[in-house]
C-alpha cells in the first residue's frame, strides 16, 4: 500500500512542515491580521492591511508551476494517481457552502489551516472553535450525497 | 499599528505554495486543510498521512515561532482570538462556536477552504474554485463590515 510507505508519509510531513512555517512567517496564524485584510471599510482611511493578498498570490504561482509540471507526468512520485478533484458542477452546494464558510471566516478571521496551526500557541477559545469546526464538518458530510451519486449527476449535466 | 508586512507575507506565501507543490507532485494530493482535517473521521480511508501532515504542521508552527519570535504573533506577541463586537452582546464562546460550525459545515459542503480552493484550485484553473473563492472572500468581507468586528 503506497500510502503507508516511508517516502509517502515523509512527503506529507514535509508538506505539513512547510505549510506551518509559511503560516507563521506570513502571520496568517493571527486571526486579527486576517480580519484587518477582510476589513475593506479601512481602505479609505489607509488602515487596511493588504498582506493576505501578498501571501495567497505567490502561493498560487508556485502551485501553478507544480500543476504545469504534473500535467506532463502520468503519476506523482509516490502514488499511482494524481487525486484531481473530480466534480465540475457549480451548484447550490458549492455556492452555499462557500457562503457559509465566508460568514464563519468573517466572524473569526480563522480558516481551517490557521485553526490547526494555532494549536501551537493554544489561544483561549481555540479548542471550542476546532471542536465546532469538526462537528460542522461531520454534519456537512451527513447531508452530502455519496461520491457515486455526485458522479452520476455530473455525468448527466 | 504596523500592519502591512509585504516581505514576510510573500515569503510565507512562497512556503505555503511550496507545501502544496510538494504534496501534489509527491503524493498527488491537494493540500486543502479543511479536507485533510475533515477526513480524519469516518468514513475516511487514508487517515495516517493526514495525521502526519497535521502533526507536522502544528510542530513546524511552534518551531518557526521559536526560531523567529520577532515576526510577531505566536512569538513575541501572544496569539489571541477575536472578541465579539460589543453591539452583538454575545459571549465569546458562543461567537466562536457559531463561527466554527459555519466554517466546518461550509467547507465540507463547498468542498474546500482558502487552501484547497484558494491556493490549489485557482492554480489548477478550476472554475468551481474560482466561484468558491469569490463567494467566500465576498461574504467574509461583507460579514466583517456588517458585524463591525475589526
Amino acid at each position: 500500500m503506497a500510502v503507508l510507505r516511508l517516502p509517502y508519509l515523509a512527503t506529507a510531513a514535509l508538506s505539513g512542515a512547510l505549510f506551518g512555517f509559511g503560516l507563521y512567517v506570513s502571520q496568517m496564524v493571527d486571526p486579527l491580521k486576517v480580519l484587518r485584510f477582510l476589513d475593506f471599510t479601512a481602505i479609505p482611511s489607509g488602515r487596511w492591511d493588504p498582506s493576505l493578498a501578498f501571501v495567497i498570490v505567490p502561493a498560487i504561482l508556485v502551485m501553478f508551476i507544480a500543476v504545469r509540471i504534473s500535467r506532463r507526468r502520468a503519476a506523482p512520485l509516490f502514488d499511482t494517481d494524481f487525486h484531481e478533484p473530480e466534480y465540475k458542477r457549480i451548484d447550490r452546494r458549492l455556492v452555499g457552502g462557500a457562503a457559509m464558510f465566508g460568514v464563519g471566516w468573517g466572524m473569526s478571521g480563522i480558516c481551517p489551516g490557521p485553526a490547526i496551526s494555532l494549536i501551537a500557541f493554544q489561544p483561549d477559545g481555540l479548542w471550542l472553535f476546532i471542536a465546532a469546526m469538526l462537528i460542522g464538518s461531520l454534519a456537512g458530510s451527513l447531508i452530502l450525497p455519496s461520491g457515486h451519486r455526485r458522479r452520476l449527476a455530473d455525468a448527466a449535466s | 499599528m504596523d500592519s502591512f508586512t509585504p516581505l514576510t507575507a510573500t515569503l510565507g506565501g512562497l512556503l505555503i505554495g511550496l507545501a502544496s507543490a510538494v504534496l501534489w507532485l509527491g503524493n498527488g494530493r491537494i493540500a486543502g486543510i479543511s479536507g485533510i482535517f475533515g477526513q480524519l473521521l469516518p468514513p475516511a480511508q487514508t487517515v495516517v498521512w493526514r495525521i502526519v501532515f497535521i502533526l507536522s504542521l502544528v510542530g513546524a508552527t511552534a518551531l518557526a515561532a521559536l526560531a523567529f519570535p520577532q515576526i510577531g504573533v505566536g512569538g513575541v506577541e501572544p496569539a489571541v482570538l477575536v472578541t465579539p463586537p460589543a453591539a452583538w452582546s454575545l459571549p465569546a464562546p458562543v461567537w466562536l462556536i457559531v463561527a466554527g460550525l459555519l466554517t466546518g459545515f461550509g467547507t465540507k459542503v463547498g468542498n474546500g477552504c482558502t487552501s484547497g480552493h484558494g491556493v490549489c484550485g485557482l492554480a489548477r484553473l478550476s472554475l468551481r474554485s474560482l466561484v468558491a473563492v469569490i463567494v467566500f472572500f465576498g461574504v467574509a468581507i461583507l460579514t466583517v463590515t456588517v458585524t463591525g468586528i475589526v
